[in-house]
């Protein structure tokens, strides 16, 4: 068999605390990100994705020691994200023991960041962010900002710039269907995903797991990434791998 | 510094995550830069990621490491694990931009792996490991690998232990004397990479 479908659960943080997380009921303290990802851990998720978006400077170092605390526990790969703007955070981050860095707005700015990162530390640990909106005329435009500022840039061309650039790994999030839980923008996805050589993971508008399959059959997606399906106890880790393997996709045992 | 395992400290960004999972199965861990911790050891451990040239470069700035690796796995049978990059500098090269040396303990080189429209490049996530033989030390079951580039060994080479499979056999560990390495991430594989290590340290090859 191939490599398998990643089904990648994600947390919002910020300040240390989950801000959107999961209501698993035996936890002592859901806002406990450390607590959060042990719970996924022992669900069998194939790997955790964290997004700080702490607007402070002290909710950087809070979430330093949050994933120094994650990874002494949990023995999955980890990807952190927000907020990271330069060599220095990646590094910082990679050593405190986040497995993959996300990059966002920093390298929309300036794309060259990415092969700083990959250059340094390989590219297997650079996930480069693309969100992107649909625009009236039909092509696919950056946004930054959690999707509130417009940047012009075409999401396809930043996507192959990113990838050749280094990136390991693209997170394609629309931000049209982020929240909305109807479904992830497959065409979109397909789009990066068949204009790359490097994985995809589809993000952005979950709300069954008829989608999380989509992103893959139809998205061409090598993994997929889910907040609130799983937080709201709606679907374990281990539905979403049931139904991709009844969609005829590999997933882990 | 009996029954320790010496985790080589060379600037690998997964020093720590390595650390942590040995330390969770109950090793008792000395990370070091020093030969002489090495070469007290009763085990060792030499992570790795990032690219073969910058891994190999970090162990050879550390004066007399190399020596006393090949030293301790191959005259004093110490029982060694590489993982990731740390097995890749097993090969006799690295062809990552241009060739460079690795430690040359297994006969073959460290190549790009090659995408395709079905074969994404890094081969990143949760594949199977399938042993090529019995009694080896790696079961099968499944890990989390993540690389762009794959040990080829020369024709006829004995020292593949398990291969994985992503758009054709790709090695997963090779094994030579009492140097056993990893293509996958032990540490980063829950249940089946923490038994691994678990094994390892009971590993009397």
């Amino acid at each position: 068999m191939t490599v398998r479908v990643r089904v990648i659960p994600c947390l919002d943080v910020a300040d240390g605390r989950v801000v959107k997380g999961v209501n698993f009921v035996d936890l002592k303290d859901a806002g406990d990100p450390v607590e959060q990802a042990q719970a996924y851990d022992a669900a069998g998720a194939d790997e955790l994705c964290f997004l700080d978006i702490s607007a402070t400077h002290e909710g950087r170092g809070t979430l330093l020691d949050m994933v120094r605390r994650t990874a002494k526990v949990c023995f999955m790969p980890l990807t952190v994200g927000g907020g990271v703007a330069s060599v220095e955070d990646a590094r910082a981050l990679l050593l405190a023991g986040a497995d993959k860095i996300a990059v966002n707005s920093a390298a929309v700015k300036r794309p060259e960041l990415v092969a700083e990162i990959a250059e340094r530390m390989g590219s297997q640990c650079v996930v480069a962010s693309v969100d992107a909106r649909l625009t009236p005329s039909g092509r696919w435009e950056i946004y930054t900002h959690g999707g509130r500022q417009a940047t012009g840039i075409d999401a396809l061309e930043y996507a192959r710039r990113v990838a050749g650039l280094g990136a390991g790994e693209l997170l394609v999030t629309s931000m049209d269907g982020d929240g909305t839980k109807a479904g992830y923008d497959l065409a979109l996805t397909r789009a990066i995903a068949d204009s790359v050589s490097i994985p995809v993971i589809a993000s952005g508008g979950v709300g069954t797991l008829e989608h999380l399959v989509e992103g893959v059959t139809r998205g061409g997606a090598s993994a997929v990434l889910a907040a609130s399906i799983f937080h709201f106890g709606q679907h374990t880790v281990a539905d979403a791998h049931d139904a991709l393997r009844k969609a005829g996709l590999p997933v882990r045992d | 510094m009996a029954n320790t395992v010496a985790l080589i400290d060379y600037g690998a960004g997964n020093l720590h995550s390595v650390e942590n999972a040995l330390l969770a199965v109950g090793a008792d861990v000395v990370v070091t830069a020093d030969p002489r911790d090495v070469a007290a050891a009763s085990r060792i451990v030499l992570p790795g990621v990032g690219s073969f040239k910058a891994c190999m470069d970090g162990l050879s700035a550390i004066g007399g490491m190399s020596e006393t690796l090949e030293t301790r796995v191959f005259k004093d049978a110490v029982p060694f694990l590489g993982i990731c990059v740390g097995m890749q500098l097993m090969a006799q090269a690295g062809l990552e931009h241009g060739t460079h040396k690795g430690l040359g303990w297994v006969e073959g080189s460290v190549a790009a792996m090659t995408a395709s429209a079905d074969v994404k490049v890094p081969h990143m996530g949760w594949n199977s490991v399938t042993p090529t033989g019995p009694g080896s030390l790696v079961e099968a079951g499944q890990a989390y690998f993540l690389h762009s580039y794959a040990f080829e060994p020369v024709q006829s080479a004995s020292s593949v232990r398990a291969v994985t499979d992503h758009g054709g056999p790709v090695v997963a560990a090779i094994q030579e004397g009492t140097a056993l390495g990893v293509q996958f991430h032990p540490e980063k594989s829950q249940r089946y990479g923490l038994d691994l290590l678990s094994r390892f340290l009971e590993w009397k090859p």
